[in-house]
């Protein structure tokens, strides 16, 4: 059964979204545009090539603040905090004690004792309790910001074309995974140069009254430059051709940091953190499953999300997230397979509606945009 | 948007009759709207024999995979051959060019919706 549309949750760009035609669907309990009239090829298309804007207003944010900060967000999370200069954005994850996912998630740190955590929407809540219940061994306060903030992801080539006249703050210098706080369209924003697609692009955070204006004021500027609303259809295949993980996905409470491939924001020797034995342990015996990238040989043979990975009629592996890929023209995916199997150039058989069919491992991400 | 002289399904395909006991069949204005941008429209061999509601290929989106289910009993008389270098034609005329498979009736049409069963179908579902 489907959540009457009453129910889900809006984000304060419901009614724009709607007087552009969106179509609208339940995405983990909020009612958000999957694609425009333009479809999830057009809207892909224009981040690669000139630049889309997203509604991400869904995300949660977490602030944490105080003396205790940086030692809670430092025990929260794999990636060395510490490292992080004002004004600097990282990657990074909560885990469980077994090194499993209990989400991942962006780190702002916006002052010396201050950081503003930015997670998944479906996982906000629980994210949330997470933080507060290992909070008070820590001095330090914890906020659950959402519902007070919007955000916007331009996210493209064109991206700071578009933006820059919007706002006196200089966009050039700020580097990728960097951020500042300025006006744009004389809306206060925290200016993010971070993203989900693999391209140049930033992200704005604003206070939810605020979004509307802010999300009008950007797709105005961007008229000329051709600037498409943008749907989560191609941000999932946007984010799939860089295999950027999704949380459900690549990465879930069954699947540890290391065989997901993510071992790059795991620092074991930044000092302890909730996940660190088990990770220690794993790093020394040989992880029996890898993250692979493949394609599928025939046309039409299209994989897709959470399809068995199969040998000689048992399933071995599984499909992770799959898609025609929009820039790249061939039928992608990412799969749990034995790390024996995975070798590029190795072939592996997915089950296609009950039809086991070739598929061969590549490199991966399958798509990088040019420097 | 719901053409009068079609046949519809409640899995929205239509069937249209060419009254010599012949009929082309493909999906609704509906059905490729829920689908969005249509990438590969996989169809049947030439003279294949189906049920009435037997799944006879498979259309798939960037986002999804749907069956296609046979509206009436037939045998498969010509595939829509364009369709594999033009899917896309689903999205855009979805009961013109991009009609799928033209059958020879061997049964009859019992249990197919007319346009106005078939609209207020949708109308419940797309509220």
């Amino acid at each position: 059964m489907s959540t009457p549309v009453s129910d889900l949750m809006k984000t304060p760009l419901n009614a724009a979204h709607r007087a552009l035609n969106a179509k609208m669907v339940d995405f983990g309990g909020w009612d958000m545009p999957v694609q425009y009239p333009g479809g999830i090829i057009a809207e892909h298309e224009a981040v690669r090539t000139r630049a889309g804007l997203f509604d991400v207003s869904h995300m949660g944010e977490i602030r944490v603040k105080g003396p205790g900060a940086l030692a809670l967000v430092e025990h929260l999370t794999p990636n060395a905090v510490a490292n992080l200069a004002i004004g600097q954005v990282h990657y990074t994850a909560f885990l469980y004690e077994n090194g499993t996912f209990v989400d991942d998630l962006l780190v702002y740190r916006e002052g010396e004792q201050e950081f503003l955590l930015v997670v998944n929407a479906g996982n906000s809540d629980k994210d949330f309790a997470w933080v507060q219940q290992h909070a008070p061994a820590y001095d330090c306060t914890v906020v659950n910001e959402s519902p007070a903030t919007g955000q916007i992801a331009l996210q493209g080539p064109l991206s700071l074309s578009i933006l820059q006249p919007l706002t006196k703050t200089a966009l050039a210098p700020i580097g990728y995974y960097f951020f500042t706080h300025g006006e744009v369209a004389g809306i206060k924003c925290l200016i993010s140069r971070t993203g989900y697609t693999g391209e140049d692009g930033f992200e704005l955070y604003c206070a939810a009254g605020d979004t509307e204006p802010l999300w009008n004021a950007v797709l105005e500027a961007g008229r000329p430059l051709s600037l498409a609303p943008a749907g989560l259809g191609c941000r999932n295949t946007l984010r799939l051709e860089c295999k950027m993980a999704l949380y459900g996905h690549e990465i879930d409470d069954s699947i540890h940091a290391l065989e997901a491939g993510l071992g790059w924001i795991v620092k074991l020797d930044k000092g302890d953190f909730i996940g660190r034995a088990a990770l220690l342990a794993a790093k020394a015996a040989p992880a029996p499953r890898k993250l692979v990238g493949f394609k599928t040989l025939e046309k039409r043979d299209i994989a897709r999300d959470h399809m068995p990975v199969v040998q000689d009629g048992k399933q071995i592996g599984f499909v992770t997230s799959a898609a025609p890929s929009p820039t790249c023209g061939i039928n992608l995916g990412l799969a749990y397979v034995p790390t024996e199997l995975a070798k590029v150039g190795g072939r592996i058989q997915i089950e296609i509606r009950s039809r086991a069919v070739d598929a061969e491992i590549i490199p991966t991400p399958f798509y990088k945009r040019a420097k | 948007m719901f053409p009068a002289d079609l046949k519809y399904t409640k899995d929205h395909e239509w069937l249209k009759p060419a009254g010599d006991g012949t009929a082309l069949v493909g999906i609704t204005q509906y059905a490729q709207d829920a689908l969005g941008d249509v990438v590969f429209v996989d169809l049947p061999e030439v003279g294949a024999a189906f049920a009435a509601g037997e799944e006879f290929g498979t259309v798939e989106s960037v986002k999804t995979v749907s069956e296609l289910n046979m509206p009436a009993a037939g045998e498969v008389l010509e595939v829509n051959a364009a369709l594999a270098e033009h899917p896309e034609a689903v999205n855009e005329d979805p009961y013109g060019k991009g009609w799928m498979v033209k059958v020879k009736l061997t049964g009859d049409l019992a249990g197919l919706l007319d346009a106005k069963a078939y609209e207020a179908l949708v109308s419940a579902e797309s509220h």
